[in-house]
């Protein structure tokens, strides 16, 4: 396959992923949630491994599998058993409503494309220009955290905001030293882990997990 | 080989317009009668309805204004018109260069406002309830249309829709992010256009579903001969719109008369596929609820927007 066609699938799944971004923030159902969060660990492992092979970083195939086992499958199924336990049926509850955070998010990407401008036109990277699109990611999952009342789909914007400084990683350097990529791996797994355990204690303590009910913690005075 | 007269395939274009729309909401009703396990009337029922209406007389309320009476006529006139604009066998069109893209949207607004206008004229209840929620409706389809066409008019570097088409029929057919996002926002376009299920149902004189019925609901006899043909020729045209914007491959370029045979075959093809995606959706899902229909137009113009960004961001 000649480099142009592979260039133009990369930018292709950037944009699946940019999409997956986006649906996330229009998901009403925690279920359809965490599928579409998977859908984006799926597209962006893809991507890894074509820029891998653009590249030619052969430890970029390596982390593309460390993506596909870790965000497509463990931390979905993590995520899966936490809502099982914790019994949440409900919809997602958001602060904005969606419509209004779609816009948000546009006025997002339009932001990030023109931060990272300057930045595309001094490398020299075939995978420049979805610089853009992961600095995009990465705000619409913390826009994503901030408008959830939810602390778990603020769990999911968190990891969503991590594939997108994966995505900027591997487009803007190829990708960072294996090392620290396996930590930075690590420490995901470790942080759904801690969040899940966490997210149990919210839970006992004040039968929900709405965010809000945590300024109860205050002491009065 | 003989050479078509650009004047000769414009006149083709309108017949071929006035002639296949009805056969292909025959098409269409033909396939949903068939998914839902039904005995189909067949591809040319829609002929024999709009024949049937041409001899019935009409009933005209007796504070009908001029409006009421004028609108049948343009809204199947700006079809006609816009039929001399859109590409359907031949880039080779004689009055392409006088009309773009955005005049089309434009000709094609002006009839659904005097349809909105027809369906207050005569004060029932039921019409003006339709033109509010035809009215609701097009505000959010519009910028989602003009966001794609904008896409699609970036991408061809043209608003002009036979410079375009020609553009991308001579290109390689490749995945461009932009092109596919504005595409996924256009076939949601279609759907709202023709008045399809998840947004209006042409099929149901429900009072609080319909919204292009009950807009149209006092007329009668040729009237509404007029308006269900103008409308059949809407669906055609918009899906022909969208075959001229985003799968051109095939078109005829010159006046070449093999040529515009073999791109008159592949249009059927292109049409019937798009036509059974149509149907496809039509059973694969419920119409929405009125007010659920901002999102799902709000979803349509995000993926026309995402398309024009990405146009800057990945190409």
């Amino acid at each position: 396959m000649s480099l142009k066609i592979l260039e133009q699938v990369n930018s292709f799944l950037a944009a699946l992923v940019l999409l997956t971004a986006f649906a996330m923030l229009a998901q009403r159902r925690i279920n359809a949630l965490i599928h579409v969060f998977m859908w984006q660990g799926l597209f962006l492992s893809i991507s890894t491994a074509i820029v891998g092979f653009i590249a030619n970083k052969h430890h970029l195939y390596l982390s593309s599998v460390l993506t596909l086992s870790l965000k497509v499958i463990v931390l979905p199924y993590i995520l899966h058993v936490l809502i099982v336990r914790l019994k949440i049926r409900k919809e997602v509850e958001t602060i904005v409503n969606i419509p209004m955070t779609m816009l948000l998010g546009i006025g997002l990407v339009i932001f990030s494309y023109h931060l990272t401008r300057p930045i595309m036109e001094l490398s020299t990277f075939i995978t420049r220009s979805t610089l853009s699109v992961a600095l995009a990611t990465v705000m619409i999952g913390l826009l994503m955290m901030i408008t959830r009342k939810k602390a778990i789909t603020q769990v999911i914007g968190f990891l969503a905001m991590e594939n997108g400084l994966f995505l900027a990683a591997t487009s803007a350097t190829y990708g960072m030293p294996f090392v620290v990529e396996l930590g930075v791996a690590l420490d995901v797994l470790i942080a759904a882990f801690i969040f899940g355990i966490f997210l149990f204690h919210i839970n006992t303590t004040f039968d929900s997990l709405d965010v809000n009910q945590m300024a109860r913690l205050k002491e009065d005075i | 080989m003989k050479e078509l007269n650009p004047i000769f395939i414009t006149v083709l274009q309108v017949v071929i317009v006035l002639a296949i729309a009805p056969v292909f909401i025959g098409w269409l009703n033909m396939l949903k009668c068939w998914s839902q396990g039904r005995s189909s009337a067949g591809l040319l029922q829609p002929y024999r309805d709009i024949a049937k209406l041409f001899v019935k007389d009409i009933v005209l309320a007796k504070n009908a204004s001029w409006i009421f009476r004028f609108t049948p006529y343009l809204v199947f006139s700006v079809p006609v018109v816009a039929s001399v604009i859109i590409p359907i066998i031949s880039t080779n069109l004689l009055l392409s260069p006088t009309a773009d893209i955005i005049v089309l949207i434009a000709l094609f607004a002006t009839a659904r406002f005097f349809t909105a206008l027809a369906g207050m004229d005569i004060g029932t209840a039921f019409g003006g309830m339709g033109a509010s929620r035809e009215m609701m409706i097009a505000s959010l389809t519009e910028p989602a249309i003009l966001m794609a066409i904008f896409t699609v008019s970036l991408a061809g570097k043209s608003t002009s829709l036979a410079h375009i088409a020609q553009v991308f029929a001579s290109s390689v057919p490749i995945m461009r992010p932009s092109l596919v996002f504005a595409a996924i926002a256009f076939a949601v376009v279609i759907l709202v256009e023709g008045g399809r299920i998840p947004v209006d149902n042409p099929s149901t004189h429900l009072e609080l579903t319909m919204v292009h019925e009950a807009m149209i609901l006092e007329y009668s006899g040729r009237h509404l001969a007029l308006i269900e043909w103008g409308s059949m020729m809407r669906v055609f045209l918009f899906v022909t719109l969208g075959v001229a914007c985003f799968v051109p491959w095939g078109i005829a370029k010159t006046g070449n008369i093999t040529e515009i045979a073999l791109s008159f075959f592949f249009m059927i093809i292109k049409v019937g596929i798009i036509g059974a995606g149509i149907v496809f959706v039509e059973t694969g899902i419920a119409k929405m609820r009125l007010f659920r229909l901002t999102e799902f137009l709000g979803g349509a113009f995000l993926m026309a927007t995402l398309g024009m960004l990405s146009f800057f961001i990945l190409e």
